[in-house]
C-alpha cells in the first residue's frame, strides 16, 4: 500500500560541473572566451565594455550612449540597421550595467556572416544623429514621469542614493539630466569606451574556427583605440538612515532596507549569501514564511547581496499594505535580531544547504549560464575556485558562522530604510 | 531575491514562442501515454542537462469562474500551495531536495511547475499527486491567501499608474463571454468573500486526472517516468470531466469607446479588435500580422509614430493567444501636446494602409525569419519545452508544436491583407482612452 506521507528517498547534489571557456586573441589582442556548444544552430557574442570616465555632472553619459548605439552610424540609419538585424531573425541588444556596458548579439549561425558587418559598423562608427537623440530624450523623459508615480522605482532610487551618494551606483537621475544631454558628450564618451582596448568578447554557443575568423575579420583590425579611466569608486561606512516620502493616496508602502556590505572578492561573500537565503533569498525564508505566508501583509518580500565592482550591499525591498506598514517592518526587524540572537537549527540549515546547491545546479541550465558564470567570476578578479569555495561553504557552514555574519554585517543601527507610500 | 510566485497572470504573448520549425531544426520529442483513470502524461528526454522538470496543466482557467466569483481561479492558484492531504507542507519538502516551483494562472488555464535535480525526481512526483488526490483546506490558508491576493491586486493593478487598464478594457471588449474579467478578478471583494466551500467545490470539479495534462522532461527516462506515473497518480479517482459551455461574444457591430482619467502622467490610448481563437488556421498570420506592425525598431508602428511623426512615446501592437476568439491590441503613450484625436487617426492610417496595400516580401520574409529565431533559441530552455508540450496537448496534440513552422511559413502578403481587412473595422473596435487629470 502506498504510503503518501513518507517523502521519498532524495541526494543531496554532489558534482556541479563548470564548463570553462577557451580563452583566445583577435588580432588587435581583444581577449575572445568562447564557451562552445553544437546542440542548438545559434550563437551569443556580447561585446563587454567597462564603464569610464564618470562625471558626476553628466551622469547619463554611458547610459544615454549604451541606449542610441543602434541609432545611426555614417552608412546607416536607425531604421536601416534594425531592418538589416531584423531581417536575418538576428537580435541586437544593449544594456548598461552599474559596472559593464554590453552590446549582445543573438545569431542563428547561417546568418553570422552577414549580421557581424553590421554589429561592427555599430560598434567603431556609431554617430548619435541629433534628431534620434531629440526623440530618444522626449521618450526618456516621459518613461521618468510613469516610473516617478510607482512607489517601489521612487524607494529603489532613494535607497540607492543614500549609500551610493553622486557615483554610477547612486546617483538619482532626474528629468533636468536628460535635458542636459549634448551629443557632443555622448560621441567623447563612444570614443573612449567603446574601443579594443577596453572590450572584452565573450561567445557561447556553436562558435567553430571559420566563426572565429569571421569575428577577427571584423573586430581584430580597422577599430580605432584610444584611452579612458576606468570608474572606480569608494564609499563611507553606512550610517543611521531614514527616508519617508509620503504618498497620500497609495495603498501600498515600498519599503526598502540595508545597508553597504562586502563584494564577491570578500570571503565573507559566500556565507553572507547563505545567512542571505535564510532571511529573505528564497520563497520558504523567514520573511517570506512570516511577513506573507503567516500574516498576509504583502505579495512578496525578499532580501538580496549584490556584487558591483568597488562595493557590495544588502538590501530586503517588500510593498506592503499601508495599514500594516509598520506591523511590516517590526516584524522584518524581529527577523533580523532572532538571526543575530540565535542559531539557525539544523534542520533548516540543511534545507538551505540543499536547496542553494540544486539552484546552483538548476542555475547551468544551458551554454549561455554557463558563460554568464564565468562573467561573474572574470569581471570580478576571480577564477573558478571561486565556485569551489562557494559550494564547500554551503556544504559546510556552521550555525554560529551564520549567527556571526548576521552580527557583522546586519547592523540595523546603520541600515538606511526607506519608505514611500504612507506609514 | 526570490522571485514571487504562486501567482499571477500569464502574460501575453508567453505562448507565443512556438513558431517556425524548419526541416533542418530540431524538433521537441516526446512519448505519450495515459493512465487508466485518464491523466496524459508526456515525456520529453534531454540528458544535456542533470535537470528534470515537472509541468501539470490544468483545463481551468478564470473563462471558468462565476461572473459573482471572479478571480477564483487565481486564488485557488495559490492555495494549492497550503498543503495537501497527506503532506502538510508543499514549498518545504521540495526546497529540501533541491527544487523550486512556481504557477501562472491565465484566462484558459492553470499551469503548476516544478524545476529539481532530476535523481530526486520521485519528490516532485510524491508533492504534485498529493495535492491532485485531495488538498488540506486549511482555513488558516485560505485568510492567509485571500490577503497575498488582495496585496497582489492592489501591487499589480491598483497601485500603479495605467495599472488597471485591463480591468477597464475586458469588459468594454467583451460584452457576453467570460474573458471580460481579468485573471486578479473583478474586484476585490469578490476575492475578499471567497468561502472554503467554494474552494472545495472549485476542486472537486477541475482538479482531477481527466482535466489535466502531466508532462515530465530531462535528463529522465520514459520507462521509469511510466513507473513512477502509475506508482503515484493512478490510485488517484478519475474523477468527472468538465464540460465547458460558456456563452460566447456576439458579433460587434458599433464602437465602443470609453474615457477614463486618472492621476497618470501621459495621455495613453489602447484599441482592441476582436480575433478569432487560437485554434483557427489564420491565427498564425494574425501573429505575423502583429510582428509586421510592432515586432521590434524595425516596425511599422515604430518607426511611423514613435520615430517619424514623434506622436507616441511607446507604441505597441500584440495580440491575446486566448483559446476563444481573442483581442488584437494596439496601444500607446502619446507625446505631449499631442492630442488624442490626432494620435488616434495615425494609428487608424496605419491600420487602413496594410489594409490596402500587399506587404512587401521582404517584410514578410522578415518576420517569418525572426519568428524562426525565436523558435531555435526557445529549444533552450527546458522548462519552456515542458509547458509547450503541455499547451499543445490541450489544444488536441502536442505534435502541432513541432509542425507550426509549415503554418508560418504557409502565410502569404494576401493572408494578411485579408485579415487586416477583417479585423481593423471601426464597428467592431474597442477604444479606452486613458488621460491625465491635468489634461481633462
Amino acid at each position: 500500500m502506498l504510503n503518501r506521507t513518507q517523502a521519498p528517498d532524495f541526494k543531496q547534489v554532489s558534482t556541479i560541473n563548470f564548463i570553462q571557456p577557451e580563452k583566445t586573441f583577435l588580432d588587435n589582442d581583444i581577449a575572445v572566451f568562447t564557451t562552445y556548444s553544437g546542440e542548438q544552430d545559434l550563437v551569443r557574442i556580447e561585446f563587454i565594455f567597462n564603464n569610464v570616465n564618470w562625471n558626476p555632472d553628466k551622469p547619463l553619459q554611458a547610459i544615454a550612449v549604451s541606449a542610441m548605439l543602434n541609432n545611426g552610424t555614417k552608412k546607416f540609419s536607425s531604421k536601416e540597421i534594425a531592418e538589416n538585424i531584423d531581417f536575418y531573425g538576428a537580435f541586437f541588444q544593449t544594456e548598461y550595467g552599474q559596472d559593464q556596458s554590453t552590446v549582445t548579439l543573438y545569431s542563428l549561425n547561417k546568418h553570422l556572416a552577414s549580421v557581424l558587418p553590421i554589429v561592427k559598423d555599430v560598434l567603431s562608427d556609431s554617430q548619435f544623429p541629433q534628431k534620434e537623440l531629440d526623440i530618444y530624450i522626449q521618450n526618456q523623459k516621459q518613461k521618468l514621469q510613469v516610473n516617478l508615480q510607482k512607489n517601489d522605482i521612487l524607494s529603489r532610487k532613494e535607497f540607492s542614493h543614500a549609500l551610493f551618494g553622486d557615483t554610477a551606483y547612486g546617483v538619482d537621475i532626474q528629468l533636468k539630466h536628460y535635458d542636459a544631454v549634448k551629443r557632443d558628450d555622448l560621441l567623447d564618451y563612444f570614443k573612449a569606451a567603446y574601443q579594443p582596448d577596453n572590450c572584452t568578447i565573450i561567445v557561447a554557443g556553436k562558435f567553430n574556427e571559420e566563426s572565429f575568423s569571421l569575428l577577427n575579420a571584423q573586430f581584430g583590425k580597422n577599430w580605432e583605440k584610444s584611452e579612458a579611466v576606468k570608474n572606480n569608486f569608494s564609499f563611507e561606512p553606512s550610517k543611521r538612515t531614514e527616508v519617508y516620502k509620503e504618498k497620500s493616496e497609495s495603498l501600498q508602502s515600498a519599503i526598502r532596507i540595508g545597508q553597504l556590505a562586502v563584494n564577491r572578492k570578500h570571503e565573507d561573500f559566500a556565507g553572507l549569501q547563505i545567512l542571505n537565503c535564510v532571511l529573505g533569498g528564497y520563497f520558504g525564508s523567514r520573511l517570506m514564511n512570516n511577513i506573507r505566508e503567516d500574516k498576509g501583509y504583502t505579495y512578496g518580500i525578499g532580501s538580496g547581496i549584490v556584487s558591483l565592482k568597488n562595493a557590495g550591499y544588502f538590501f530586503i525591498a517588500t510593498e506592503v499594505g499601508t495599514d500594516v506598514c509598520s506591523a511590516a517592518l517590526t516584524e522584518i526587524y524581529k527577523e533580523i535580531n532572532l538571526l543575530k540572537n540565535e542559531l539557525v537549527e539544523e534542520e533548516e540549515l540543511e534545507l538551505v544547504r540543499n536547496y542553494m546547491l540544486g539552484s546552483m545546479l538548476g542555475s547551468l541550465e544551458n551554454v549561455f549560464s554557463h558563460a554568464d558564470k564565468f562573467k561573474n567570476i572574470y569581471f570580478a578578479g576571480l577564477d573558478y575556485s571561486y565556485y569551489e569555495n562557494y559550494i564547500n561553504k554551503v556544504k559546510t557552514i556552521s550555525a554560529e558562522e551564520i549567527r556571526n555574519l548576521a552580527n557583522k554585517y546586519l547592523k540595523t543601527e546603520t541600515f538606511t530604510e526607506v519608505i514611500v507610500g504612507r506609514k | 531575491m526570490a522571485n514571487y510566485h504562486k501567482s499571477g497572470n500569464l502574460i501575453m504573448k508567453q505562448f507565443r514562442n512556438s513558431t517556425i520549425h524548419l526541416s533542418l531544426l530540431p524538433m521537441v520529442d516526446f512519448n505519450r501515454f495515459t493512465l487508466s483513470n485518464g491523466l496524459r502524461v508526456l515525456v520529453h528526454e534531454d540528458a544535456t542537462t542533470p535537470m528534470a522538470v515537472l509541468n501539470i496543466l490544468y483545463d481551468v482557467g478564470a473563462r471558468d469562474e462565476d461572473p459573482e466569483k471572479t478571480g477564483f481561479a487565481h486564488l485557488f492558484e495559490h492555495l494549492m500551495f497550503g498543503g495537501s492531504v497527506n503532506i502538510p507542507s508543499y514549498d518545504e519538502p521540495l526546497q529540501r531536495v533541491g527544487g523550486e516551483n512556481n504557477a501562472f494562472t491565465s484566462n484558459d488555464i492553470t499551469n503548476y511547475y516544478i524545476t529539481l535535480p532530476a535523481e530526486n525526481l520521485e519528490t516532485a512526483f510524491w508533492l504534485e499527486s498529493d495535492r491532485m488526490l485531495s488538498l488540506a483546506f486549511s482555513e488558516k490558508s485560505l485568510e492567509t491567501q485571500i490577503n497575498v491576493v488582495s496585496e497582489e491586486f492592489k501591487q499589480r493593478y491598483l497601485n500603479q499608474p495605467y495599472g488597471d487598464v485591463w480591468l477597464k478594457l475586458r469588459p468594454l471588449a467583451y460584452k457576453t463571454h467570460s474573458y471580460r474579467w481579468a485573471t486578479i478578478g473583478k474586484e476585490l471583494s469578490h476575492i475578499e468573500d471567497a468561502k472554503m466551500s467554494d474552494v472545495k467545490a472549485f476542486f472537486h470539479k477541475h482538479y482531477n486526472p481527466k482535466n489535466a495534462i502531466l508532462v515530465v522532461g530531462g535528463n529522465v527516462k520514459t520507462e521509469d517516468v511510466k513507473k513512477l506515473a502509475e506508482k503515484w497518480f493512478e490510485p488517484i479517482p478519475s474523477g468527472e470531466k468538465y464540460l465547458r459551455n460558456l456563452p460566447q461574444e456576439e458579433n460587434q457591430t458599433e464602437a465602443r469607446v470609453e474615457t477614463v482619467r486618472a492621476n497618470v502622467p501621459l495621455n495613453a490610448i489602447y484599441v482592441a479588435f476582436k480575433m478569432p481563437g487560437r485554434l483557427s488556421n489564420d491565427y498564425y498570420a494574425y501573429d505575423l500580422l502583429s510582428d509586421i506592425l510592432s515586432g521590434g525598431k524595425s516596425s511599422r508602428l515604430h518607426n511611423s509614430l514613435l520615430k517619424e511623426q514623434q506622436l507616441f512615446s511607446d507604441i505597441n501592437a500584440y495580440i491575446s493567444s486566448s483559446l476563444d476568439p481573442g483581442l488584437f491590441i494596439v496601444e500607446g503613450k502619446l507625446v505631449e501636446g499631442v492630442s488624442i484625436e490626432r494620435a488616434e487617426a495615425a494609428i487608424w492610417a496605419e491600420l487602413e494602409k496594410i489594409k490596402t496595400e500587399l506587404v512587401a516580401a521582404d517584410e514578410l520574409t522578415k518576420v517569418k525569419n525572426k519568428v524562426e529565431s525565436v523558435l531555435v533559441f526557445s529549444e533552450m530552455n527546458l522548462l519552456d519545452k515542458a509547458m509547450n508540450l503541455a499547451y499543445y496537448e490541450l489544444l488536441g496534440d502536442a505534435d502541432i508544436l513541432n509542425k507550426e513552422a509549415a503554418q508560418y511559413l504557409k502565410v502569404e502578403a494576401e493572408d494578411i491583407k485579408r485579415i487586416s481587412k477583417e479585423t481593423f473595422e471601426k464597428n467592431s473596435s474597442s477604444t479606452l482612452y486613458y488621460l491625465t487629470d491635468e489634461h481633462a
